[in-house]
C-alpha cells in the first residue's frame, strides 16, 4: 500500500525519479525546477539510488549529455523549466529523432522577456513540434504518477521516444498537497529494468549515431517518426490500466469532467483545471448544465477522441496559458482541429481565453466569467471576439 | 628538420611502428572528405595510436558530414554525431552511462572516449560546453582537428583563424586590404589552464610525436585535450598533395609550435634546428597573398612578431619546466 503524504510537486516528482533509480541525470539549476535536482542530488549523496550525476555547464549541455547517455545504453532523466527548455530546444530534436527515451519532467514556467519565474505554459507549448511525447499534470500526485508512467511509455519498445512530464511552476511545483506515494519496490518493479536497444556501448557490434541524411532519405525518415508517434497513444493507454490496477488511479488520454449530458465546457491544462472543477460543480447547483475537459497527452494528439468528447456540446472555451502571437493559443488551435475532424461535422461554438501568463492568478471567478459566457453564447448569443485575453489589470 | 636517428628510434619504440602498420585502419576509405585533406590523416593517426575499444563523438563540420552519411559509415567504430557545439557534452554523457553500468558490470573493460570537432566546433561554439567537460574530470580525450576557419559552410573566419588571412568573412578588400585583423585564441593553454592533467598541440607532419602524444594522453586517466594542425587546401588555397609538408613548413616555422602541458607542466617537444621564416609557411597559401601585396607592407613583420612572441615565451616556459622536473626533459 502507498503512503499518504504531505508534498510540494517538486518534491513529488523527486521521489518518483528516485524510484525509478536512473543509471544517469544530467542537471542544470533553473528555478522552479531546481528543487527536483537538488533533491536528486542529495539521494545521489546519500547512496538511495545508483545514479551517476552530470553537473552540465548548461541545459543544452545537460539535454546533449543526456543524449550522450541514453545512446550509450541505459537510463537516463533530467529536468528543467522555461529558458533552460528554450536553449536546449536544438537537442530536443535531436533526442527525439535518435529515438532516446530520455525522461524530463518540465516545471512550466514564462518565457522571457521580461523576465518572470513564474508558472504559464509557455515553455511546453513551444516543444510541442520537437517529436516529444508530453504527459501534462494538475497535481502533486498527477505529476508523480505520470513521471513513474512515463519511464514505461518511454521505454516501450513499439515506440522508444523521449517523454516530458509537465507541471505548471510555483502552483503545484511550490505547494505542499497531499497525495499518495506508492512503495519503492511496487515501482520499481511497475517499471523494471532498463532493456537497451543498439547501445553505443556494445563495442563488438558498432553503431552510427547521428548520420548525415540528405534528399535522398530524410523524409521518409521523418514519416517513420510520424509513424511512431501513432504508436504512442494506445502505449499511455495501456501504461494507464496497469497503473490503475496498481494505484486504483485511472488516467486516459485526458479528463472528462461531467461532460457527458454538458451543454458548455472548458478545455483547460494543469492546475487551473482544479479550480476550474469547482466552479462547473457550483454551476451545476444552479443548473447549469457545465463541465470541463483536461487534457493529458498533448503529443500526440488524441484528436479523435477529444472530437468525440466535445462535440455533443453547444459552446466550448479552450483556455490556454500561453500565447502563440499571431495565431490563437495553442491549445486552441488543437481543439479548432479536433472539432473540424469530428464525425458528422456537429461541433460546438468555440472561444479562446488566454490566462495566468506568468504567473497571473487564475480564480474561481475568472472561470465562472468565462462559463458565463458560453451560456450566453450557447443561447445564440455573438460572439464577441474569437481570442481573447482575461483577468488583465486594465 | 629531418629526425635524429635517436629521435626515431625512440618514438618507433614508443608507438611500436612496425605493429601499426600492420593494424586495421578504424577509420576507413570511403569517406568523402576533400582530395589532400589533412584531416582524416589526422584522425588515422590518433585512432592507430588508439590501442583499446574507443567510442567517437563527432562535432557537426567538414569530417562528421563527409564520414558518416546514411546507410554508408568510415567509422569501424562506435560513432555518435548529435550537433555542432557539443562533442564534449555529448561524449561526457557516454562516458557516464559507461561509469554507471561499470558499476553493475554491464559494460566491457577499457573503453577509451574521444571527440573530434574542427576549429569552429571547439574553439568557437563549443567551447562552453569543451571547457565543462574539462572541468567535470570525464575520461577523455578531445582532438581539436585545426584547419583555421569553417571550411565545411565555405571558408568562414573563426576565432582560430589565423592574423591576416583571407576568408569569406574576413575577406581582404580595398577598405581592409590585411584580411582578419586577430590574432588567434590560443586554445591549448586555455584547455591547459583548466588544470586537466594533459593537453598539447601536433601536426601530422610529425606523426610519431603526434601518436606517442595520444598513446600518452590514453594512459593518463581524466580529460585530455590535443590540438592537432589539419591543412584544408581548399580554405588555404594550396595544391592537394602539400598538406604534410605545409604542415611541417607550420611546425618549422614555430606558426604551430609542438608542445605539451603534463600536470601543469609545459614541454616543447620539438625545437627546430633552424626556425624558418614565417613567410615560408605564408607564401604557399592562396589566403595570404594579399599580405604579399605591397599595401600589406610591414603586415608580415607584424605576423613573424606575433609568431615570435608566443615561441619565445614556450621556450622560456619549457626551460623552466625542465629545471623544475629535470626527468620529464628530452
Amino acid at each position: 500500500m502507498g503512503k499518504i503524504v504531505a508534498v510540494t510537486g517538486n518534491e513529488a516528482v523527486a521521489n518518483a525519479l528516485r524510484q525509478a533509480d536512473p543509471d544517469v541525470c544530467s542537471l542544470y539549476p533553473i528555478t522552479p525546477q531546481t528543487d527536483i535536482v537538488q533533491r536528486f542530488s542529495s539521494f545521489v549523496a546519500n547512496g538511495l539510488v545508483k545514479t551517476e550525476l552530470i553537473n552540465a555547464e548548461s541545459e543544452h549541455s545537460a539535454m546533449s549529455a543526456a543524449i550522450g547517455a541514453a545512446a550509450a545504453g541505459g537510463r537516463v532523466i533530467t529536468a528543467t523549466s522555461s529558458q533552460g527548455m528554450a536553449l536546449m530546444w536544438e537537442m530536443l530534436h535531436i533526442a527525439s529523432g535518435m529515438n532516446l527515451p530520455i525522461i524530463m519532467p518540465l516545471v512550466n514556467r514564462a518565457l522571457s522577456a521580461p523576465l518572470n519565474i513564474h508558472g504559464d505554459h509557455s515553455d511546453g507549448m513551444g516543444a510541442r513540434d520537437t517529436g516529444w511525447v508530453q504527459l501534462w499534470s494538475e497535481s502533486a500526485q498527477e505529476a508523480y504518477d505520470n513521471t513513474i508512467m512515463a519511464f514505461r511509455v518511454g521505454e516501450h519498445m513499439d515506440i522508444r521516444l523521449p517523454v516530458m512530464v509537465c507541471m505548471d511552476g510555483f502552483i503545484v511545483s511550490h505547494s505542499i498537497a497531499r497525495m499518495e506515494y506508492l512503495e519503492d519496490g511496487e515501482v520499481k518493479k511497475f517499471i523494471g529494468p532498463y532493456v537497451p536497444k543498439n547501445p553505443l556501448l556494445d563495442i563488438e557490434h558498432p553503431k552510427s549515431f547521428g548520420p548525415l541524411i540528405l534528399t535522398d532519405l530524410y523524409h521518409e525518415y521523418k514519416r517513420l517518426q510520424h509513424e511512431i508517434m501513432g504508436r504512442v497513444k494506445n502505449v499511455v493507454l495501456q501504461v494507464s490500466d496497469e497503473f490503475a490496477r496498481l494505484s486504483g488511479r485511472k488516467y486516459g488520454l485526458f479528463e472528462s469532467y461531467r461532460l457527458e449530458d454538458a451543454e458548455i465546457a472548458l478545455v483547460i491544462l494543469n492546475s487551473a483545471a482544479g479550480t476550474s472543477k469547482d466552479v462547473v460543480d457550483e454551476l451545476r447547483g444552479k443548473g447549469i448544465k457545465a463541465g470541463l475537459l483536461k487534457p493529458r497527452l498533448f503529443r500526440p494528439f488524441p484528436y479523435e477522441e477529444v472530437g468525440q468528447a466535445l462535440k455533443h456540446l453547444k459552446a466550448v472555451c479552450v483556455m490556454d496559458r500561453a500565447d502563440s502571437f499571431g495565431g490563437y493559443g495553442p491549445m486552441f488551435m488543437e481543439i479548432s482541429s479536433a472539432m473540424y475532424q469530428a464525425d458528422g461535422g456537429q461541433r460546438p461554438r468555440l472561444i479562446n481565453k488566454i490566462y495566468g501568463l506568468g504567473g497571473r492568478d487564475f480564480m474561481p471567478h475568472d472561470a465562472r466569467g468565462v462559463l458565463l459566457e458560453l451560456v450566453e453564447i450557447a443561447k445564440g448569443a455573438p460572439v464577441r471576439t474569437v481570442k481573447e485575453y482575461i483577468g488583465v489589470r486594465e | 628538420m629531418e629526425l635524429s636517428t635517436k629521435e626515431l628510434l625512440k618514438w618507433s619504440a614508443a608507438v611500436k611502428l612496425r605493429e601499426k602498420s600492420k593494424r586495421e585502419n578504424r577509420f576507413e576509405h570511403g569517406h568523402r572528405m576533400c582530395a589532400g585533406c589533412g584531416a582524416p590523416t589526422v584522425v588515422k593517426m590518433v585512432l592507430l595510436a588508439t590501442e583499446y575499444p574507443v567510442v567517437v563523438s563527432n562535432a557537426t563540420g567538414c569530417l562528421e558530414v563527409s564520414s558518416c552519411i546514411q546507410d554508408y559509415t568510415a567509422w569501424r567504430v562506435p560513432w555518435i554525431h548529435t550537433a555542432f557545439e557539443n562533442a564534449a557534452a555529448t561524449l561526457a554523457g557516454v562516458e557516464t552511462m559507461y561509469r554507471a553500468l561499470q558499476k553493475s558490470g554491464k559494460a566491457p573493460e577499457n573503453v577509451k572516449f574521444i571527440a573530434f570537432g574542427g576549429d569552429g566546433g571547439t574553439y568557437d561554439i563549443g567551447l562552453q560546453s569543451l571547457s565543462g567537460a574539462m572541468e567535470r574530470g570525464h575520461d577523455m580525450l578531445y582532438v581539436c582537428y585545426d584547419n583555421g576557419a569553417y571550411m565545411n559552410t565555405g571558408i568562414q573566419r573563426s576565432s582560430a583563424t589565423p592574423l591576416g588571412a583571407d576568408t569569406t568573412t574576413s575577406p581582404a578588400g580595398s577598405a581592409n586590404p590585411a584580411g582578419k585583423m586577430q590574432t588567434r585564441k590560443d586554445l591549448t593553454r586555455i584547455m591547459a589552464a583548466h588544470g586537466i592533467p594533459y593537453a598539447a598541440q601536433a601536426s601530422p607532419s610529425h606523426w610519431l610525436d603526434l601518436m606517442t602524444k595520444v598513446k600518452k594522453a590514453h594512459e593518463i586517466k581524466g580529460p585530455k585535450f590535443i590540438n592537432i594542425l589539419a591543412p584544408c587546401n581548399r580554405g588555404w588555397r594550396t595544391a592537394t598533395d602539400n598538406s604534410i609538408e605545409i604542415s611541417r613548413l607550420a611546425v618549422e616555422t614555430c606558426y604551430w609550435p609542438l608542445y605539451e602541458v603534463e600536470n601543469g607542466q609545459l614541454r616543447v617537444t620539438f625545437v627546430p634546428e633552424e626556425k624558418k621564416p614565417a613567410e615560408l609557411f605564408f607564401k604557399p597559401q592562396g589566403r595570404f597573398k594579399h599580405l604579399f601585396a605591397p599595401e600589406n607592407e610591414g603586415f608580415l613583420k607584424r605576423v613573424q612578431a606575433e609568431i615570435d612572441r608566443v615561441w619565445q615565451g614556450l621556450l622560456k616556459e619549457s626551460a623552466a619546466s625542465e629545471n623544475v622536473s629535470p626527468g620529464q626533459a628530452g
